[in-house]
């Protein structure tokens, strides 16, 4: 296939899903049955989408297939030369195999919805929103620019939102619809700074040529601080949308929305933007860029596992798990470790979209029950839930045989390395730990809701395995989390497809100064700045990576063997009780229970504040500054009463008094006025007379 | 396309129409509604017209012979009178890529007003003479070209204004009404003795050899034609150039309503008819910020670049501010003024950047402030209509019961919000691009960009409260899905933000050639001008 | 003794006093009328005095006869108007003719 058919198959792939949203959006209502034509046009995207990934990865593997447009043109700008802004699609290995997974994804949550949602009075429109949140995301995938990225980051944005709130008569939906939305909102602004930070100094959005910009020593702001905040600030965008400390609060509570919904935008794919967006930035982040995105992604692991403990909702427990293996994503690109992290997003995606789903049949099937202290043993009823649910619990343990063995051990070495190389041991500690507790509470997960003996025997014997519409993506996705589809070797990550040959490190554009010393290959340094170089990291962190292999894995399959073990004790077996150690460290308990109370946190001070200043400004606004303009009205009004006398009673005052007074005259004068002519003549002849004698001759 | 004077006819056409009316019985309600309608819909056909016929690649701005549509005769002339010498108006029209998009939205906006005015039934006659009067006023104000001129339009939108806010209006109306009138005569006043004082700074030589003084918009931009001692004049070492300036800010910025002269804008749109809120939300508003850019900037280039950064202050202060206030309304529709208030601070916030990115981001944003805003007022007055009240708390759940009302709501808060695909990101998107580029209001920008996370969270919340949660039975007999006339005035709106969302270029292009002149221009002036160069 | 100019204006003047007299005292409106004849009799005796010891022509002949004929027009209509007083008020008395002074 030409690099032309391959683009043209991408935009329909990217324009399909729209068009389902349309079609099903304006005419679900006449045509209750359209929701399966959006059904078949996700199936045929993610059939051209594996074309496209055959396409590409056999024939161009090492070349990038490119195509661009000019959307606005500003002409020829005054002291800036011509400006344009330009959209385009860049397809790469990395695009390639997330349009895999988030076609196949979104292609399994729709079959899965048409059974789980069946009863929903809005169920055309449900499909209509899945198809609008796939053209979003693909979007994001296909991207080759900043700007295009942010349009469908937002777009996502609004999908979530609308998926969230998509049960907005219960207040709790439209109010986590709204925080998801506003709390992403925040990232964003950090990422549209960023954005206008890169856009300010290269007049561009493409990645590639902000890129080459840098490689060849243009700076932002002609300084490596601006370089380093403009990587930060962007990286703000993937803390928001990635669920990152500190704002990862909208992800557990997004779970008001469906379960497929949670497991394919709030789990596989949405989420795993933010990462995907950090790993579309990496070549542009400088070390300390680098430290700060490790270290938010190693406290939000930790953070998110140390409350996932506690949870008694078994979709919160798989939230705060996906905000935690999001925070180890994360980490590993802080930490260099650029192939795993993306690795681990794939394998993450199918593992955790099968949990969701898995989670999702079991809600169904026990009428809406989500709390796991009312479920118990329905490993009989439901067989083929209880064991994808089970692989895919065994691959975000990482155990081995499982694709998720393979990411996450990936992930450990670089976090080790890592430490190696620079000192911050902090990070792989923190890796390792939450290895721990994820395997304790993800078998926690397991053992209460599968093992064991019903807790609610009412609910128990109304339980029953989902249609076949919703057991086969289970299948689909369990399978899919197993090590042979990555590589051949069960034990060891570096032989992956992934690793080895699809997705490398790209050479950073980073000044040396400014970059870790081991994230530049010397050899390549002066070559050109193909991104598809084949070794990009220098002989040091090689050496490192090698060296933090086996530890990594040894120690990696101790913490998670020893986590299985806690829970089989705490959980299964009942060696030690669970209460009693809640107990002895009550105050942790009731923190991670409440979440450390970072909602109410928010709630207090920012929300809070933000409400109470606008009351203050309103009552400022009402009283002050429309009380100055009233006021100034009032005072005119005193003004003109007091003229008003003045008016009444001295101009007219006057004014009667002159009247008054020729009144006075004129009555005494009156008397000369006889009406009688002779009176007259006397009168004039008289004046003649004196007339004459004053003014005569004389 | 020469011989038609297409922008007077543009700018009287509703006039006829007011006359027409005036002959009508005031009985022939219905017909009068017609000959409304059809006057507005000629607009819009003459601002397609206008469209067809642009020449895009023309600058404008202080360039005449760039001007297009232009129509120029001499309108009042007196010779002869001793000290002043000879008065001269000319009757100066002419529109390039600032004031024809804003031509476009008037034409557009008045239309939809006099679809949403169909449910007016007090004293109609006097209404729509009034409203075309103001049409009138409207347009005239973005084709003229002589300050004068521009002046007589300015003022001659006034007094529609006043009696449709005082007759037609809410309990509090007379309050509005002479609230908003004193405030905008308030600044007309400003207005008119920089106008006077300008007059007399400058001077043109007419085809006679006479030298007269001038109020031609485009020989005031020209330093060389001021006289060397004119109170304004930039040649005069003790000119009164920032006095005049920021009295002139004032006049326009209480239109837009710039903080803290914002205050007549809340009480205006609560207390005026749906109709007429959207005319002064989608076109009134407007005038401020083009009188700023059409008179302010070029006239005065070197004092816009030093006052800049309040320009950009006060517009950051307006985003902010406004999206803070309305946060803590209770009523639907002041909530919306108030984001108005916000909203128009990102075309202050993007002039000031006196960049080609952000002075497109600013004109794209006062287009497109005009067709959501439009269609925000009007969101409430179908809802203040079948309810009347618009206490934002006394609904809830309104999604089930009006779901094609929802869909269009949901576009326009989403519009109002800055989501991309919208038309609104675009604009407010290249504001920031704008500002940001300039060192010295890069700070203020980053503030700026709070109100759009302040923006999303007053219009969600305002959508939670209203449309989702559980439906106030109190409403199920009065609140209906919207009718045939409410698709007719929400559809055209809706199309062109989406449109405008996806290939902004359509109206972007119109105003480039323009924008890039009058930054050139600004560019060039903007140093001042010394006694030492002459 | 020559007849003189002073004799003349002598003549002129008591003339003009008796009919000023006349005017002011009497009651009777055509009394009142002859004194207006009178003062213009006394005002022709100085037009022709004038005329003939001055250096003015026939001027003041020429006005004299003026004067009568504008003195025979106005006692004509006086008359009349007097008459129409009468028949009106049954009396020719001017000071109690006053309607106009309310």
């Amino acid at each position: 296939m030409s690099e032309f058919t391959n683009i043209n198959l991408s935009l329909i792939v990217l324009l399909l899903p729209l068009f389902g949203f349309f079609i099903v959006l304006f005419f679900g209502k006449k045509f209750p049955k359209l929701y399966l034509a959006e059904v078949g046009i996700i199936t045929l995207a993610f059939i051209l989408s594996l074309v496209i990934g055959y396409s590409k990865l056999s024939t161009y593997l090492h070349q990038d297939i490119l195509f661009s447009f000019t959307w606005i043109d500003f002409g020829n700008v005054p002291n800036l030369g011509n400006l344009h802004v330009d959209l385009g699609i860049k397809i790469d290995n990395l695009t390639v195999i997330m349009l895999f997974v988030v076609n196949l994804i979104s292609m399994l949550v729709h079959i899965y919805s048409i059974a789980y949602m069946k009863d929903d009075s809005r169920y055309s429109r449900y499909f209509a929103y899945l198809g609008i949140f796939t053209f979003s995301m693909l979007g994001i995938v296909l991207t080759d620019n900043l700007l295009m990225m942010y349009i469908f980051w937002e777009l996502v944005g609004l999908s979530s939102y609308l998926l969230i709130g998509f049960w907005y008569e219960k207040q709790s939906a439209s109010d986590a619809g709204k925080k998801a939305f506003l709390t992403n909102r925040v990232g964003d602004i950090g990422m549209f700074i960023g954005i206008l930070v890169l856009f300010t100094n290269y007049k561009s959005f493409s990645f590639d040529f902000i890129y080459a910009q840098i490689a060849s020593g243009n700076l932002p702001f002609g300084s490596e601080a601006w370089l380093t905040a403009a990587g930060i600030l962007v990286f703000l965008g993937a803390v928001g949308k990635s669920a990152q400390f500190p704002l990862h609060v909208w992800l557990p509570d997004a779970m008001e929305g469906p379960t497929p919904v949670s497991a394919l935008i709030h789990a596989a794919t949405m989420v795993a933007a933010g990462v995907y967006l950090v790993a579309r930035i990496f070549v542009m982040l400088t070390a300390d860029a680098m430290l700060v995105i490790a270290v938010v992604g190693a406290v939000t692991s930790l953070f998110a596992a140390t409350i996932a403990l506690t949870q008694n909702d078994i979709k919160k427990v798989l939230a705060y798990s996906t905000v935690s293996q999001l925070g180890y994503m994360v980490m590993a690109l802080g930490v260099g470790a650029y192939t795993f992290a993306f690795f681990h997003l794939v394998t993450h995606a199918f593992f955790k979209a099968c949990l969701f789903l898995g989670s999702g049949s079991v809600i169904h099937s026990m009428h809406h029950e989500q709390d796991i202290r009312e479920m118990g043993g329905l490993k009989k009823k439901m067989p083929i839930t209880y064991y994808t649910f089970l692989i895919s619990t065994l691959a975000i343990s990482g155990i081995p045989l499982t694709s998720g063995f393979l990411s996450k051990d990936g992930i450990l070495a670089g976090t080790l390395a890592f430490g190696q190389l620079t000192g911050h041991w902090l990070i792989p500690i923190i890796g390792f730990s939450v290895a721990f507790l994820t395997a304790f509470y993800m078998f926690r997960l397991v053992i209460l809701t599968f093992h064991g003996s019903p807790r609610n025997h009412h609910k128990y014997e109304h339980a029953h395995e989902s249609p076949f519409v919703m057991v086969m993506p289970l299948v689909v996705l369990s399978t899919l989390s197993i090590f042979f589809w990555y590589t051949p070797n069960p034990i060891s990550p570096d032989a992956s497809w992934f690793t080895s040959n699809w997705i490398t490190t790209p050479q950073t554009v980073v000044p040396k100064s400014a970059s870790f010393d081991f994230m530049i290959n010397e050899s390549v340094e002066s070559s050109s700045h193909n991104s598809h170089e084949e070794i990009i990291h220098s002989e040091k962190y090689t050496h490192a990576m090698h060296w933090a292999h086996y530890p990594a894995m040894i120690m990696s399959l101790i913490v998670a063997g020893l986590g299985i073990l806690l829970a089989f004790t705490m959980y299964q077996w009942k060696k030690i009780s669970p209460d009693k150690i809640a107990d002895s460290v009550k105050a942790l308990y009731k923190g991670s229970l409440n979440k450390w109370y970072v909602d109410e946190i928010y709630a207090k001070s920012f929300i809070g504040g933000t409400i109470k200043l606008g009351d203050i400004l309103s009552w400022f606004d009402k009283w002050i500054i429309d009380g100055i303009v009233n006021g100034s009205a009032y005072v005119t009004k005193v003004f003109s009463k007091i003229s008003g006398l003045f008016d009444a009673y001295v101009v007219d005052g006057l004014v009667n008094g002159t009247a008054l007074f020729s009144g006075f005259v004129g009555f005494n004068f009156k008397k000369l006025q006889t009406g009688k002519v002779q009176t007259y003549i006397v009168l004039v002849v008289f004046s003649i007379i004196v007339l004459f004698f004053i003014i005569g001759p004389f | 396309m020469n011989g038609i004077p297409i922008l007077s006819l543009i700018t009287f056409l509703p006039v006829i129409g007011m006359i027409l009316i005036l002959f009508m019985p005031s009985k022939m309600a219905r017909e009068i509604k017609i000959t409304s309608l059809i006057i507005t819909f000629l607009q819009i056909i003459l601002a397609a017209i206008l469209l067809s016929n642009f020449n895009y690649s023309a600058g404008g701005i202080y360039e005449a012979s760039s001007f297009q549509f232009v129509e120029k005769f001499q309108w009042i002339k007196i010779t002869g009178l001793s000290w002043i010498g000879t008065v001269k108006v000319d009757y100066f029209l002419g529109a390039d890529g600032i004031s024809l998009p804003m031509l476009l939205l008037t034409a557009l906006v008045s239309f939809i007003a006099v679809i949403s005015s169909w449910s007016i039934n007090k004293s109609v006659k006097g209404f729509f003479a009034l409203f075309l009067l103001l049409d009138t006023g409207m347009m005239g104000v973005f084709v003229a070209l002589d300050f004068f001129l521009f002046y007589v339009f300015w003022e001659l939108m006034l007094l529609p204004m006043y009696f449709l806010i005082g007759i037609w209006g809410g309990p509090r109306k007379e309050y509005a009404a002479i609230k908003f009138f004193i405030y905008t005569l308030f600044g007309s006043v400003f207005m008119l003795l920089v106008m006077i004082a300008l007059y007399f700074s400058a001077s043109e030589t007419l085809a006679d050899g006479t030298t007269v003084f001038t109020f031609n918009l485009l020989t005031l931009m020209d330093p060389t034609n001021y006289t060397t001692n004119g109170i304004l004049s930039p040649l005069n070492p003790n000119n009164y150039r920032l006095a005049a300036y920021i009295a002139l800010f004032v006049g326009f910025a209480i239109k837009i309503p710039m903080f803290p002269f914002h205050t007549w804008l809340p009480d205006a749109h609560v207390e005026a008819p749906t109709p007429i809120s959207v005319i002064l939300a989608g076109v009134l508003l407007k005038m401020g910020t083009y009188g700023i850019l059409r008179i302010s900037f070029p006239i005065f280039p070197e004092i816009t670049k030093d006052l800049s950064y309040y320009i950009a202050l006060f517009g950051v202060i307006n985003i902010i501010y406004g999206a803070l206030v309305a946060l803590a309304q209770k009523d639907f529709k002041k909530l919306i003024a108030y984001s108005s208030v916000s909203h128009m601070g990102y075309v202050l916030l993007g002039m000031a950047s006196m960049s080609t990115t952000g002075i497109t981001g600013a004109i794209f944003q006062m287009f497109n402030h005009g067709t959501i805003t439009a269609m925000l007022f009007l969101i409430v007055g179908v809802i203040y209509d079948r309810a009347h009240t618009r206490d934002i708390n006394s609904f809830g759940g309104l999604a089930n019961k009006m779901p094609v009302y929802t869909f269009f709501v949901t576009i326009a808060f989403f519009a109002a919000i800055g989501l991309p695909s919208l038309s609104g990101f675009i604009s407010e998107a290249l504001v920031f691009v704008g500002a940001f580029g300039v060192e010295e209001i890069r700070v203020l920008t980053m503030i700026g960009t709070l109100g759009i996370l302040l923006g999303a969270a007053y219009m969600l919340w305002t959508l939670q409260r209203i449309f989702f949660g559980e439906f106030n039975k109190k409403w199920d007999d009065v609140l209906t899905d919207i009718t045939f006339r409410e698709y007719a005035m929400f559809i055209p709106l809706t199309i062109i933000i989406v449109f405008l969302g996806i290939y902004p270029s359509a109206m972007l292009d119109i105003m480039n050639a323009s924008v890039n002149s009058l930054v050139e221009f600004l560019a060039k002036n903007a140093q001042g001008f010394t006694l030492s160069g002459m | 003794m020559e007849v003189g100019l002073n004799h003349f204006l002598t003549v002129s003047v008591a003339l003009f006093s008796l009919g000023l007299y006349g005017v002011v005292t009497r009651k009777n409106a055509v009394m009142v009328l002859m004194g207006v004849e009178l003062i213009l009799n006394s005002a022709n005796i100085n037009f022709i005095a004038f005329s003939k010891f001055g250096n003015f022509s026939i001027d003041g002949q020429l006005y004299a006869l003026f004067v009568i004929i504008l003195a025979a027009a106005e006692a004509a209509i006086a008359l009349a108007i007097v008459l129409n007083i009468y028949k009106r008020f049954a009396n020719v008395n001017v000071d109690e003719i006053n309607n106009l002074k309310e």
